[in-house]
C-alpha cells in the first residue's frame, strides 16, 4: 500500500474505491464461512482472474506481495499437517493466500487518496464526538506516506554507528531515531499550517515556549 | 548599505504596498535562548536574500514572515495583515519551502501531494487537477504523477516541495535553505527554478551564489540585522567578516 498503486484504466481501476474495499471485506468474511477446498480454491482463481485479466497487473507485482508471507504460510501448513491434517491445512493457507492477493489487488489498483476517502466516509459518526473525518484521513495518509521515510532514517544511523564500530548494537538506533522523529513531526507540523491544513489561527508562542526551534 | 538595523516602523498598515511585509520592533526566544532582537524592517522588494551564520536567527526570520512563528514582542505585518490574528490569510499569501523537503511532503505519491494545499483552500477539484498537471508538466515530474514520493531523488523531491507551493498560488515564497541538502547540479536546478518563479521570494541560504541577482540582502548576526543592502556590498563583508 505504501507504493503499491500501478495506474491504469481496466474496469478494476475505474471500480470505486468503497466497492473494492467492501467486496475485499465480504472475500474475508466469505472465506472464513466455508471450509472446502474447492470453494477456497475456486476463489483464488477468480482473484487471480481479477488481478491478471481484469486489471492487467504485472504477475511479478502480485508475487511481490506473496513473497514476504510464504514462509508463514508454508508454517501454517506444516503446524495444519502435525495437528489437524493436509486438508484443513490446504484450506487455511489458501484462504490466506487469497485474501493477501486479493487486498494487493485492491492496493494496486485504488488510489490512496480514493482508500483515504472511504475511511472518511466511514469515520462520519464519528463526527458525533467531536473527530473530524478528514483528519482521519490525513492521518492514514501520512503514516502511509512516513512508513518508507523513518525506514530510511531507520537505516542512515544503523549505517552511522556501524561506521563507528556499533554493528551489533541494534537497541542503540532507538534514542537517535526517536530524536530525528521528533524533529522532523516539529517540522511537519509546520508543513500542515504552511500548507493550509489547519485554517484556526496560531497561538502566540511565549519566550518560554522550550528549547526546539529553529536557528 | 545600512550597517545596524533600521529605526523602528511607524506607517500605519494600510499604506503598506501590496507585496509589502514589515516586521516592527520584533524579539523572539526559545527557552532561554533569544534568537532574534529589536528587528524591524520593511521588505517590498521582489528579491531578498537573507544569510548569516548557524544560529543566527534567520531561519526563526524566515517562518515570521508566514506566520509559522508568532513572536515573543513586536508585530509582522504581510500587506498589513498581522501575522498574529490573521495567520490564516497571511499563509495564503506567503509560501514556505523547507529545508528539508521529506518533512514537507505529507502524501504517499506525487500528484496527491500537490493537490494537498489547494484542497485545503477549498479549491475546485477540476481546478486542482489543472493546477497539478500544470506544475507536474513545468518541473519534468508528469512520469511520476503516481509515483511514491520516497522513491524520487533529493533534487526531485525538492521541486515537488517548490510545486506543492506554487499550486496555492502565493503571492510571496519564502525559502529556508533550499539548496542545503542537494548536490550541484540539483543546486543549479533549483536555483533557476527560484530565479525564473514570478512571485516575490525570500531566500535564506547559505548559497551566495544564488543571491547575485537579487535586490537585497540581509545579513544576520546574533540574532540582530548586522548589514542591508545590494548583494555587491553585503555578501562581500558577510564573507570577510566569517573569516
Amino acid at each position: 500500500m505504501l507504493s503499491l498503486y500501478l495506474p491504469g484504466t481496466s474496469p478494476v481501476h475505474r471500480a470505486s474505491a468503497g466497492l473494492k474495499l467492501a467486496a475485499l471485506a465480504a472475500l474475508g468474511i466469505g472465506l472464513f464461512l466455508v471450509s472446502r477446498v474447492e470453494v477456497v480454491a475456486g476463489a483464488l482463481v477468480v482473484v487471480l482472474a481479477v488481478g491478471v485479466v481484469g486489471a492487467r497487473l504485472p504477475g511479478p507485482a502480485l508475487w511481490a506481495q506473496v513473497r514476504p508471507v510464504w514462509i508463514w504460510l508454508a508454517a501454517l501448513f506444516v503446524v495444519h499437517l502435525l495437528v489437524t491434517g493436509p486438508l484443513t491445512g490446504a484450506v487455511a493457507v489458501l484462504r490466506l493466500l487469497t485474501l493477501v492477493l486479493a487486498a494487493a489487488v485492491v492496493t494496486a489498483t485504488t488510489r490512496v487518496t480514493a482508500l483515504v476517502a472511504v475511511v472518511e466516509w466511514l469515520a462520519r459518526p464519528l463526527r458525533l464526538v467531536g473527530v473530524r473525518p478528514a483528519r482521519v484521513g490525513l492521518v492514514i495518509a501520512m503514516t502511509l506516506r512516513f512508513i518508507p521515510l523513518l525506514a530510511e532514517r531507520a537505516a542512515r544511523i544503523r549505517e552511522a554507528q556501524a561506521a563507528r564500530g556499533a554493528e551489533r548494537v541494534r537497541l542503540s538506533v532507538l534514542v537517535p531515531l526517536v530524536i530525528a522523529v521528533l524533529q522532523m513531526a516539529h517540522t511537519l507540523s509546520e508543513a500542515l499550517d504552511a500548507r493550509g491544513a489547519d485554517d484556526t489561527p496560531v497561538r502566540p508562542v511565549r519566550p518560554t515556549a522550550g528549547p526546539v526551534g529553529p536557528a | 548599505m545600512r550597517w545596524a538595523r533600521r529605526g523602528a516602523a511607524t506607517a500605519p498598515a494600510e499604506t503598506l504596498p501590496r507585496t509589502a511585509v514589515e516586521v516592527r520592533d520584533v524579539t523572539h526566544a526559545y527557552g532561554d535562548r533569544t534568537v532574534l532582537s529589536s528587528v524591524s524592517l520593511t521588505l517590498t522588494e521582489a528579491r531578498v536574500g537573507v544569510i548569516g551564520g548557524n544560529g543566527s536567527g534567520k531561519s526563526t526570520f524566515a517562518r515570521l514572515l508566514n506566520g509559522l512563528v508568532v513572536p515573543a514582542s513586536g508585530t509582522v505585518l504581510v500587506d498589513g495583515l498581522d501575522t498574529r490574528s490573521r495567520a490564516r490569510e497571511v499563509r495564503r499569501r506567503v509560501g514556505f519551502v523547507f529545508q528539508d523537503p521529506d518533512a514537507q511532503i505529507v502524501h504517499p505519491t506525487v500528484a496527491e501531494d500537490l493537490a494537498f494545499g489547494p484542497t485545503n483552500q477549498g479549491v475546485e477539484p477540476a481546478e486542482i487537477a489543472r493546477r497539478v498537471d500544470d506544475v507536474l508538466v513545468r518541473y519534468g515530474l508528469d512520469g511520476h504523477r503516481d509515483h511514491p514520493a520516497h522513491l524520487l531523488s533529493g533534487g526531485q523531491k525538492q521541486l515537488l516541495a517548490i510545486a506543492g507551493v506554487l499550486v496555492m498560488r502565493p503571492e510571496r515564497i519564502v525559502f529556508d535553505e533550499p539548496t542545503t541538502l542537494l548536490d550541484l547540479a540539483n543546486t543549479r536546478r533549483v536555483s533557476r527554478v527560484i530565479e525564473q518563479l514570478e512571485q516575490d521570494v525570500v531566500v535564506v541560504t547559505h548559497d551566495l551564489d544564488l543571491l547575485a541577482d537579487f535586490d537585497r540582502v540581509l545579513v544576520f548576526e546574533d540574532g540582530r540585522v548586522a548589514a542591508d543592502g545590494s548583494p555587491a556590498e553585503t555578501v562581500p563583508w558577510y564573507v570577510a567578516r566569517m573569516g
